[in-house]
């Protein structure tokens, strides 16, 4: 025994299972949030059930959606009727969606008193822009209110009309979106613009005359865009379905709320594969909607790699240079290296805090003075004094800048003295051998020191509550209109879209597996950003490998 | 500063020599001219008192046992030591006359006209081509043509070319160590100095490489002047014209190789040349 512990070998189990753990805990972590987030998007079955309450049968139509066992007597002291000879009772947790007419989306009921489970095909799902799924069973597909198919047929009829409606959707929602998005755009540009002459007392009739005109120039358009839409509007209207519950109630659903609809029951394998793939990117490039617990995530994905990009333009620069002083330039002695202790523990500061500050200075102090000088034609609505993209990427940037810094800094102290020498003796002054030979050869660790900003910067969610996260952001940071880069503007977050459906979200037991799933993309965006940074590092590494002396 | 700058070429070297100021050669051009040198590593002296010249397009080696301050000297002229903290230096070197310590002086320029060649080779991680033309792109040459003439030049004065003609674009890290160094000669007169220091050019290299470093020395004389520290002492007499022998900070005997080799006026040259000690 002693010998085996003179040998070494007790630490080396050791140090393998303290690396098997935490490789055991990372892949866990992942494979739960896959597990649960990605079966979301899996069109399950739907059962029909005779279900037995109170002595009468009814039917529910739902999909399974989750089981457990409970005691026996917490199910009587909650005066429920169960058998008598068992000690623990199943019960399964049915989503019945129909919330519009039944008021809850889930169910929980009693194994032993389901009659019979059948899964006949023509069970639907439809999902809909509204409340949520709705299950039943199609029976009639209706043109301004008379009946054009009923029975077998309708379910053909049915999608033809769907596919128009949602032709007409994507037309609608691009004029509202595009076209009438840019003329609010340009209308806000020139009031702006009349307010901004006024302040200068500059409103000569001329000046006036011509923004009138371009105003209604743009108020004709306007006015045409309205008019086409209220002809979509119209036409989109014109069909809709009548669905039978599982109360045996016909409601009658209109077609423009149908986003698409589904027969689980009767799909092959391959053919839910097709329906999965195709929600999950959905998922992916889709807007959300109902209060972000359907729908896709787009904006919070574009916000959340915006956002870091930024953050890494802004940071990188910053970093180095001040490495750079540090490193080279300042005198070494006790105020270097308390200025060196100083960033070094900035970096453990929590980030609420820099939240806090962002909030306090960058937007109110130095958003506000910019709303004053630059801005005061919006004023008393803030431009840049409010939280923002641009707000929030600063605030980051300081968040991580001690990362870039020390980072920085040990890849400027390994450069070998022989180059820079090398660089003097040719010539060269001190500035021009850092620029030339001694910053190119410290590139990968200016990465290395970014890598590690991007981590922790893309998973922060703290202060962006503070500095310009939003639940929904009407608009994109980046579109069409001129300066199309809108740093002023509120964006979305995967991590702050994780906590407002796991826990801000009305119907929070719908939107679970969504929090699974935007974790997991939280996390694969994380990854990405971060290979794409290593990936450059690597490039840059094999360009300006050291000295191998 | 008004002293420092007259011009000693002027000064009658018979009176500099008489006053003990200067161990000058006769019949010789002069090119650098080192006067009354101290130096100090805070409070340690690292070299005392040194007077000697430089003749120009001739080889002068410095040879003495390690610590004995030859490289230290070496690097004051081209002023590598102002790079070193605590570093104090008084008395003057002219090169052209010229003192190279005095304030007008613009350190950079000093060291474009006197070059230098470390002993471990130093090349840049960049390709062969661009570490040639490092010097003359700091001067500000974009010419593609007069850039490629000069690489080609370099090399070939570095007697390199044929070696590397076809891989000019590939990263000179790739090269042997003796191709490195012979790349950084190159590198060093693509920039045409006066002087070339040469700094224990061929102590990281094996004995073949060394050889083909020391046929370039021998050809490079023709049109610079070389400052060479050596601690092979056969190196130094193959290679060199003057040979100043140091120990311990103080320049002990300068003179001509063939003198200092074969008929030492100090015992303690003769000691060290004959390997009783160092």
């Amino acid at each position: 025994m002693g010998n085996w512990f003179k040998s070494g070998t007790p630490w080396i189990w050791l140090n393998a299972a303290a690396v098997s753990a935490s490789l055991i805990a990372v892949a866990g972590l992942l494979g739960l949030i896959a597990a649960r987030g990605l079966g979301h998007f899996w069109p399950a079955n739907i059962a029909e059930i005779d279900y037995r309450k109170d002595g009468q049968t009814i039917r529910l139509i739902g999909e399974i959606r989750d089981h457990e066992d409970v005691l026996r007597e917490r199910l009587v002291s909650a005066g429920l009727t169960v058998p008598e000879d068992v000690l623990t009772v199943r019960r399964y947790q049915i989503k019945n969606g129909n919330r519009d007419v039944t008021g809850l989306d889930f169910a929980w009921i009693l194994g032993p008193d389901i009659q019979a489970q059948r899964y006949p095909d023509d069970l639907v799902v439809i999902e809909r822009r509204e409340w949520g799924n709705f299950y039943g069973y199609l029976r009639e597909v209706r043109e301004a209110g008379k009946t054009v198919a009923s029975g077998a047929a309708a379910w053909a009829v049915m999608h033809e009309r769907l596919q128009r409606a949602n032709g007409l959707f994507a037309q609608i929602r691009d004029i509202e979106r595009g076209e009438l998005g840019s003329i609010n755009y340009e209308l806000e540009q020139l009031r702006l613009e009349t307010r901004r002459l006024e302040l200068k007392h500059q409103t000569t009739p001329e000046a006036l005359a011509e923004i009138a005109a371009r105003r209604a120039e743009l108020q004709a358009q306007y006015a045409e865009l309205q008019k086409s839409l209220n002809g979509l509007y119209s036409d989109i209207r014109r069909d809709s379905i009548a669905v039978e519950t599982q109360a045996g109630q016909l409601v009658e659903l209109p077609m423009s709320k149908v986003v698409h609809a589904l027969r689980p029951n009767a799909m092959g394998v391959g053919a839910k594969l097709r329906v999965y793939l195709f929600n999950v990117w959905e998922f992916l490039s889709d807007e959300p909607r109902e209060a972000n617990t359907e729908g896709g995530i787009f904006p919070a994905i574009f916000g959340t790699v915006l956002m870091v990009l930024l953050m890494s333009m802004l940071v990188t620069p910053f970093g180095v240079i001040a490495a750079v002083y540090l490193r080279e330039y300042a005198k070494q002695g006790p105020l270097t290296r308390l200025v060196r202790i100083a960033v070094n523990n900035l970096a453990g500061v929590p980030a609420i805090v820099y939240g806090v500050f962002g909030l306090g200075f960058f937007v109110y102090f130095l958003g506000g003075n910019i709303d004053r000088l630059f801005y005061p034609e919006a004023q008393p609505a803030p431009t840049f004094g409010t939280p923002g993209l641009l707000w929030a990427s600063l605030t980051l940037a300081i968040l991580t800048v001690p990362v870039v810094i020390v980072a920085t800094e040990e890849g400027l102290a390994r450069i070998p003295k022989a180059i820079r020498e090398g660089s003097l003796a040719l010539g060269a002054t001190k500035a021009e051998t850092l620029w030339r030979t001694v910053l190119p050869m410290a590139s990968p660790a200016m990465m290395t020191g970014l890598i590690l900003a991007v981590a922790r910067a893309a998973g922060e969610v703290a202060p962006l509550m503070l500095v310009g996260v939003v639940k929904l952001a009407p608009t994109l940071p980046l579109d069409g209109n001129a300066p199309f880069l809108h740093l002023d503007r509120k964006f979305m977050h995967l991590g702050f879209h994780i906590y407002d459906v796991g826990f801000q979200s009305p119907n929070v037991e719908a939107a679970r597996p969504l929090v699974y799933a935007t974790a997991l993309l939280l996390v694969l965006v994380t990854v990405l950003l971060n290979l794409a940074a290593i990936a450059i590092r690597n490039r840059l590494r094999e360009k300006y490998r050291a000295l191998d002396h | 500063m008004s002293e420092r700058s007259v011009p000693t070429h002027a000064i009658d070297p018979q009176i500099l020599s008489e006053a003990g100021l200067s161990r000058r050669i006769e019949n010789e051009d002069i090119c650098m001219q080192v006067e009354k040198l101290d130096l100090y590593y805070g409070a340690k002296q690292a070299l005392k008192d040194i007077n000697l010249s430089i003749s120009r397009q001739r080889v002068t080696a410095f040879i003495g046992p390690s610590g004995c301050g030859k490289s230290t000297l070496l690097r004051c002229f081209n002023r590598m030591n102002d790079l070193v903290d605590g570093v104090r230096i008084d008395g003057q070197i002219l090169l052209d006359g010229q003192d190279i310590f005095a304030k007008s002086v613009n350190v950079a320029d000093l060291r474009r006209r006197v070059g230098m060649v470390f002993q471990k080779p130093n090349p840049f991680p960049k390709s062969i081509y661009e570490n040639v033309a490092y010097g003359l792109r700091l001067q500000g040459v974009r010419s593609r043509r007069v850039l490629d003439q000069v690489v080609e030049s370099a090399l070939r004065g570095a007697a390199l070319w044929d070696e590397v003609k076809d891989r000019l674009h590939d990263n000179a890290l790739g090269l042997s160590g003796g191709q490195q160094q012979r790349l950084v000669i190159a590198r060093a007169i693509a920039i045409e100095p006066e002087v070339l220091l040469l700094d224990e050019p061929a102590s990281a290299l094996d004995p073949i490489s060394t050889l083909k470093i020391e046929e370039l020395i021998y050809e490079l004389k023709a049109r610079y002047t070389i400052v060479i520290v050596t601690h092979n002492m056969q190196q130094a007499a193959r290679v060199s014209d003057y040979t100043a022998f140091m120990y311990m900070g103080d320049l002990i005997e300068f003179g001509d190789t063939n003198t200092i080799f074969t008929n030492p006026t100090e015992k303690m040259t003769e000691d060290y040349i004959t390997g009783r000690y160092g």
